[in-house]
């Protein structure tokens, strides 16, 4: 990047492109697995794909370009507003009867559960960054972001929509965890889940919900119901190989073996054509994102900054995590996509949120490195 | 580590907690983070790794078996030919509908409507029913074969409303000469779940295709078979055909050609008419057996249909036993037809032709006075076969001792299990004291010898026996039957007796026909061809219960006959065995018209005609039309049908035995004074062909 800084004009240049390259790379890569997933053709996955991230994009650099005052202005209000909107949401859906995720704006859908995960990061990063130090250890550091995560998350529930719920949940966690709360009530907490999960799994779950965890242990047991989706797609991957069957040629895919090729399972799709190599590839992409993200967040030596930062990089790392455990059969299938890769306004939306915010704590941290890096 | 440390500082120094620890604890917990995203990263890798590369053969197959689906394509099965190459049994392009009970909603309602829409009669579709809920799952039905186009296009325009009813172009199998040929041929069906289990080839699993189910069509199950062709083609899940990936044909099997002159065949089967008996007919200079004929019988074009319920009710409940057959697993005391036989067994013995003894309408033998069925005055050999003089046989059988006539008859083929390509045969008795005492305990007396002698008593043999013995007799070679055109001709380097008792017996064979014998009407119509033969009554019970000749038609004598033609240079040998036919006089004339057909078609065929009018049609027209009153008559209070195959003919099987054992008990243990006029014979009494449940309610 430096070696570039005397040709390239400095804000092109500044931009951290060891982690926007991939990502191009990435986001291309996933609109040639849509291509193939809608039968070869640019309709009608790939094209809104790339204008999606086009679109995305623009708004991720005008986040990044935010100043840090403004950004504390507007964290509270933010919050408020969604909490409020995913209220409005809950009421529609009961007065429609029936349960609904999204608002229809008029110029596009919104699903504000979506915006909930990147805020509720932002949220927690504020209200820790303006506790005092000294009462990290006390109930308020735990009471109060509990509050602030537990009504969000019990909206979504009510939707019901567990894989949102969770998502946020963990931002959430991970941002407290970084705020350097005591382990010990994570350790607590870990154990209180660990005690109340089975309580859940039978009275809290619906019978879908129950089936699907069952069914990871043994997708065996209904080939043709419950266990289908994790079989097909293990199918897809397992044929694939290590150099794949060929850029469209994937039959579960083409042949509608695999459900939803374009969405929750468009790894498959693209393990399935790409094989091992496409799959190190996708990972290898994370990889550079979240190590990145971490950077990021550890460089910066503005607590509300690095908070912000890490929260985000869980807050991606949760989807990628969680897509791709339940699409090698490492978890229950739950509704939750590739970031970059699957098709969906939503989450584009949600994840280049993420990257925004993160490329702006690393133009805060370049623009006022407080304490340099000596630190380290 | 670092984090234990830090709790554990936490514990102690809660209050000096600062913002510099706070930013260690931050930069120590992103790193865990870190490491635990890279670690589930590197798990993730693996996972896939271990997914792609190791488990790669297994999905690889697991997707081409989605992608890919393989119907197979039911080979034609290969033609069952006669001597001359005209088929026996061949294949008749059709359609055809089969059900997969279990893709089937309700499977009540849509055999209902599938009899609808195709006529089925009411007790077909109430078998249907029981078949298809007694099924496996995944095996196929078949509701109907041998659809016209008609039919079949009415119900292909409604299956989208009809899961799992296939219908489709196939081939069914055909049987011109029809029941003529039910024993010999067997007939085909859908193979059963144990028939699966025995050897899981899906082939047997595909609609419409059948395999042998009895007779040669089960015994050349895998020549007949073939190799299946198959259909590829590219499916979606939703199961849309793609694409054709690619046919290969199939390969018909192989056909089978057999000794059988399926005209002769067909016209002996005929010629037993009413009657219920065997015909057998050989060629003494190949061995080839030339006709099996055993009647009644049943339709195999209709048992490959499946077997009626209906259908078998009323060959079940005929007396005649129409599902035996006959040829080979029917046992008759072959009462005098065995005594040429014997009669080289006392030549062997060294005994003159032309000693002589007296018949005074019987004979002592020991202290007891056992009778002839006549007074035949001085009796020589050639004499005692054409007049059958009883007396002449217990005379010397009891001279040379039964043990050297016992072994000549084996030497004959009595007792003889014959290695042909059949699904079972019975093997009968040569009675000798060493088995009388095995089986009964009891010595040889000598009223056994006596009984034996005329080939009653314990003795038993079949239909088969009978023609084998004839031809040995008249070659003199010990000819070995064969069936199939490709076993070569065995046995006629064997010499069994010498050139002067072969010619003298002979004569004496020919004169039973054509001298002053028993069988005068046997004669044949031609000028320069002879037949010569044996007559033979075998009584069933003893003289006490039944007259042999009137009464209930089961105590009815057995009527025998074996005979080689032409008498000089004998070309053709058989046996003609007919059930209770009240004497001898039943058989030969059978006899006399078969061969008359083999020497001169169109004669046979003529006497066949004017004979046919008088029974009323032929016998596949006597069967059609009383399957049809019959089922008119019952077809609602029928039994079902045994669910395998097998039971039906393991059933006849074990009932053949039974009747063999029972005849020998009955009059096997005294001595059974021969009838008079042997040669008797009657039309079959209307209880012959009436149902057994129907005379037992008249008695």
């Amino acid at each position: 990047m430096s070696a570039r800084g005397g040709i390239i004009p400095y804000p092109i240049a500044r931009q951290p492109w060891g982690m926007l390259i991939p990502l191009f790379l990435l986001v291309a890569f996933g609109a040639a697995v849509l291509y193939s997933a809608a039968g070869g053709s640019m309709d009608p996955y790939a094209s809104s794909h790339l204008v999606r991230f086009g679109v995305f994009l623009v708004m991720a650099s005008v986040i990044a370009s935010l100043p840090r005052e403004l950004v504390r202005l507007l964290t509270y209000p933010a919050y408020a507003i969604v909490l409020a909107l995913l209220l409005l949401v809950e009421i529609i859906g009961q007065v429609n009867g029936g349960s609904q995720r999204w608002l229809n704006l008029g110029f596009m859908v919104l699903q504000p559960s979506e915006i909930m995960k990147p805020v509720i990061v932002v949220t927690l990063a504020l209200f820790y960054s303006s506790l005092p130090v000294g009462l990290i250890t006390g109930w308020r550091a735990l009471l109060i972001p509990a509050a602030l995560i537990g009504l969000p998350v019990s909206f979504v529930l009510l939707q019901p929509d567990l894989g949102t719920s969770l998502a946020i949940l963990f931002g959430g966690a991970v941002v407290m965890l970084l705020a350097g709360l005591p382990l010990k009530w994570f350790i607590g907490g870990g154990l209180a889940a660990a005690a109340v999960a089975p309580v859940v799994f039978f009275f809290g779950l619906q019978d879908y919900q129950q089936r699907r965890i069952l069914t990871m242990f043994d997708p065996e047991a209904d080939p043709q119901g419950d266990g289908y989706h994790i079989i097909q797609s293990q199918i897809a991957i397992g044929s694939g190989g290590i150099f794949g069957k060929g850029f469209n040629n994937g039959s579960q895919s083409h042949l509608q073996y695999l459900p939803e090729p374009h969405t929750d399972f468009v790894f498959a799709t693209m393990a399935e054509e790409w094989g091992l190599i496409g799959g190190l590839f996708v990972l290898g992409v994370f990889a550079v994102i979240m190590r990145w993200g971490l950077s990021v967040a550890r460089a910066s030596k503005d607590r509300f900054a690095s908070l912000l930062a890490g929260g985000m990089t869980a807050t991606i790392f949760f989807y990628v995590a969680v897509n791709l455990l339940m699409v090698m059969g490492f978890a229950p299938v739950v509704g939750i996509p590739l970031p970059f890769m699957s098709h969906g306004g939503s989450s584009m939306l949600t994840n280049m949120i993420c990257i925004g915010a993160l490329m702006m704590v690393n133009r805060w941290n370049r623009n006022a490195p407080r304490g340099g890096l000596s630190s380290q | 580590m670092g984090i234990f440390n830090r709790r554990k500082t936490g514990f102690k120094t809660t209050a000096v907690v600062n913002a510099s620890t706070l930013r260690n604890t931050f930069d120590r917990r992103a790193i865990v983070i870190g490491g635990l995203q890279g670690g589930i990263g590197i798990l993730l890798a693996a996972r896939m790794g271990y997914l792609a590369i190791a488990e790669n053969e297994k999905y690889r197959l697991e997707s081409e078996s989605n992608r890919v689906n393989l119907t197979l394509i039911p080979p034609r099965r290969g033609w069952i030919l006669d001597r001359n190459g005209a088929p026996l049994a061949s294949n008749r392009a059709d359609f055809r509908v089969d059900v997969i009970p279990e893709r089937l909603a309700d499977a009540d309602a849509t055999i209902d409507q599938i009899g609808n829409l195709l006529d089925l009669e009411a007790d077909r579709i109430a078998d249907l029913k029981t078949e298809v809920a007694a099924a496996r799952g995944f095996a196929p039905v078949e509701v109907a074969s041998g659809l016209d186009y008609e039919q079949f296009a009415a119900l292909s325009v409604r299956l989208p409303d009809m899961q799992g009813v296939i219908p489709q172009r196939g081939f069914s199998r055909f049987y011109p000469t029809a029941s003529s040929v039910g024993h010999l041929i067997g007939y085909v069906g859908p193979a059963s779940s144990e028939e699966y289990d025995e050897a899981p080839d899906p082939l047997l699993l595909t609609p419409g295709y059948k395999i042998g189910k009895d007779g040669l069509e089960k015994q050349f199950e895998q020549d007949l078979r073939g190799v299946p062709g198959a259909r590829r083609v590219e499916v979606t899940a939703g199961g849309r055909i793609v694409r054709d990936l690619e046919t290969r044909d199939d390969i018909q099997g192989d056909p089978v050609r057999l000794t059988i002159d399926g005209p002769l065949q067909d016209y002996a089967a005929r010629r037993i008419g009413l009657e219920s008996g065997s015909v057998v007919v050989m060629d003494c200079e190949t061995g080839d057996l030339l006709c099996m004929a055993s009647m009644p019988s049943f339709d195999p074009n209709s048992f490959s249909d499946g077997i009626g319920s209906v259908e078998y009710a009323m060959l079940r409940e005929d007396p005649r036993v129409p599902l035996r057959n006959k040829v080979l697993k029917g046992l008759y005391p072959p009462g005098s037809t065995v005594k040429p036989m014997h009669c080289m067994a006392f030549l062997k013995a060294g005994i003159s032709p032309d000693e002589a003894i007296t018949c005074g309408g019987g004979r002592r033998i020991g202290n007891r006075f056992f009778n002839c069925w006549s007074n035949h005055g001085r009796v020589d050999m050639a004499k005692a076969i054409y007049q059958s003089c009883d007396s002449y046989f217990y005379h010397f059988a009891q001279q040379i001792g039964f043990d050297a006539v016992a072994e000549m008859a084996r030497t004959c083929g009595m007792g003889e299990e014959f290695p042909l390509p059949v699904m079972s045969q019975f093997y009968g008795t040569v009675p000798t004291p060493d088995w009388k005492f095995n089986k009964f305990g009891r010595e040889w007396q000598p009223f056994d010898t006596v009984n034996a002698s005329i080939g009653q008593g314990y003795y038993l043999a079949s239909p088969l026996q009978l023609a084998v013995t004839s031809a040995r007799l008249a070659t003199g070679r010990h000819v070995m039957p064969r069936l199939t055109l490709d076993t070569p001709p065995k046995g006629f380097n064997q010499v069994d007796f010498p050139a002067d008792h072969v010619s003298y017996v002979r004569q004496a064979m020919s004169d039973v026909v054509n001298g002053p014998g028993t069988a005068g009407r046997g004669r044949l119509p031609f000028e320069d061809i002879k037949m010569a033969g044996k007559t033979g009554t075998a009584q069933v019970v003893s003289l006490s219960v039944s007259d042999g000749r009137s009464g209930p038609w089961k105590y009815r004598d057995h009527g025998l006959f074996t005979f080689f033609a032409p008498t000089d240079k004998p070309k053709y040998a058989g046996a003609v065995v007919i059930e209770h036919g009240g004497g001898s006089g039943a058989a030969y004339p059978i006899a006399r018209d078969v061969m008359t057909f083999l020497f001169d078609p169109a004669k046979g065929l003529e006497a066949l005609r004017a004979l046919e009018e008088q029974w009323g049609g032929t016998a596949q027209e006597r069967l059609d039309r009383r399957y049809a009153a019959y089922a008119a008559e019952r077809g609602a209070t029928v039994q079902p049908t045994p669910r395998r195959d097998e039971e039906i003919f393991d059933r006849v099987e074990a009932e053949a035995r039974l009747e063999a054992e029972q005849t020998q008990e009955e009059i096997g243990d005294a001595f059974v004074a021969p009838r008079e006029n042997q040669t008797a014979a009657g039309t079959p009494p209307v209880d012959a062909l009436t149902p057994v449940t129907e005379r037992g309610a008249q008695q």
